[in-house]
C-alpha cells in the first residue's frame, strides 16, 4: 500500500466508526485517577434509554451501558463507570448525578474497585471479508 | 512531571488527531513548538508511563469480535486461586475485585461471539462457580476524557 492509501483507509475506518477513536490512550491511574466505581442502577425499562443518554453526557461518566438484569441476584440494568482522583470526589459526583437526573428514588449500588488484577488492550483480528466491506 | 504543554497535548490527543501525512506538523502551531518537539514529548510521555499507547480503539463488534462483562461471587478463601484460573484465559482483558457480593468483575474479549460462551463455560467448569454474563445491550456514548 502507498502512504496515501493507508491514510485514506484510516480515515474511512474512523469515519465509519470501526475505529471508535484514534489517538492516545492514557494510563488513568498514573494520571491520578485513583478511584473508580462501577455504579449500577435499576431503571424502568421504558426510561432506561433516555436516562442512559443523559448519564453519558456528564463529564465524569467514562462508560455507560444498558445490560441485562439477572434476577434475583442482580436487579440492575444500567451501568456507568465514574473515575475520580479519590473516593470522596467519586461519591460527590454520584450525588450530583442522582440530583441532576432525578434518580433519588431509584435503587442503585456503588461498586468501588478494590484491586486490579489484569489489564491489557483487547486484540481483534478482522476477517478479510469484513475489512474489504469497510473499505 | 508533565508541564503545561504536555497536559494540553494529552488532553487534545485523547480525542484524536489529524489523519494526514504530517499530523504533528499540523498541530505544532497551536502549541507554539515544532513537530520534532511534539514527537519527542509524546515519546517521553510513553516511556515515562503516562500513556498506555497511541493508536486505534476499535469497535470490536464491527470487526466481528465480541466483548462481554462477566461477574462472579467468589468465596473469600478461594479468591486467589479463582483469580489465577480466570486470568489464565487470554480472553480476559481485565479483571477487578469490587466491593459487592459479586466480587470479581472481568471483561472477556474474543475474536468470535461463540468464543465468549466457550470461555465462560470453561471458567465455570474450572472454578465450579457460576459466571454471570452481562453483555452490553446498548451503549451510550460518553463525552468524558481523563483530564491530565
Amino acid at each position: 500500500l502507498s502512504e496515501e492509501e493507508v491514510i485514506g483507509r484510516l480515515k474511512t475506518l474512523v469515519e465509519t466508526g470501526i475505529i471508535k477513536r484514534l489517538g492516545l490512550i492514557v494510563r488513568h491511574h498514573e494520571l491520578g485517577f485513583a478511584a473508580n466505581a462501577m455504579v449500577v442502577w435499576d431503571i424502568h425499562d421504558d426510561q432506561v434509554g433516555d436516562i442512559g443518554r443523559r448519564m453519558a453526557e456528564l463529564p465524569f461518566v467514562t462508560l455507560c451501558y444498558r445490560r441485562p438484569r439477572r434476577p434475583p441476584d442482580w436487579p440492575y440494568n444500567l451501568f456507568c463507570m465514574i473515575h475520580g482522583r479519590d473516593r470522596h470526589i467519586v461519591l460527590a459526583q454520584i450525588a450530583e448525578l442522582r440530583g441532576a437526573l432525578g434518580l433519588s428514588q431509584v435503587p442503585y449500588a456503588v461498586l468501588f474497585s478494590l484491586r486490579r488484577f489484569k489489564q491489557r488492550a483487547a486484540r481483534y483480528r478482522a476477517s478479510d471479508l469484513q475489512m474489504a466491506g469497510a473499505g | 512531571m508533565m508541564d503545561e504543554i504536555d497536559r494540553r497535548l494529552v488532553n487534545l490527543l485523547q480525542d484524536g488527531f489529524p489523519i494526514t501525512e504530517r499530523p504533528f506538523a499540523e498541530l505544532a502551531p497551536q502549541f507554539g513548538i515544532g513537530e520534532v518537539e511534539i514527537l519527542a514529548r509524546l515519546e517521553a510521555l510513553c516511556s515515562d508511563g503516562w500513556l498506555s499507547r497511541f493508536g486505534p480503539m476499535f469497535d470490536a463488534d464491527r470487526l466481528g469480535g465480541a466483548t462481554c462483562l462477566a461477574a462472579m461471587e467468589v468465596p473469600e478463601e478461594q479468591f486467589d486461586a479463582v483469580t489465577e484460573l480466570v486470568n489464565a484465559h487470554p480472553e480476559v482483558a481485565h479483571n477487578y475485585r469490587r466491593a459487592h457480593a459479586l466480587n470479581m468483575w472481568f471483561v472477556l474479549a474474543a475474536e468470535f461471539p461463540d468464543r465468549i460462551d466457550q470461555v465462560i463455560a470453561a471458567i465455570e467448569a474450572e472454578t465450579r462457580l457460576s459466571v454471570f454474563a452481562m453483555p452490553k445491550l446498548e451503549e451510550y456514548f460518553v463525552q468524558a476524557r481523563f483530564e491530565a
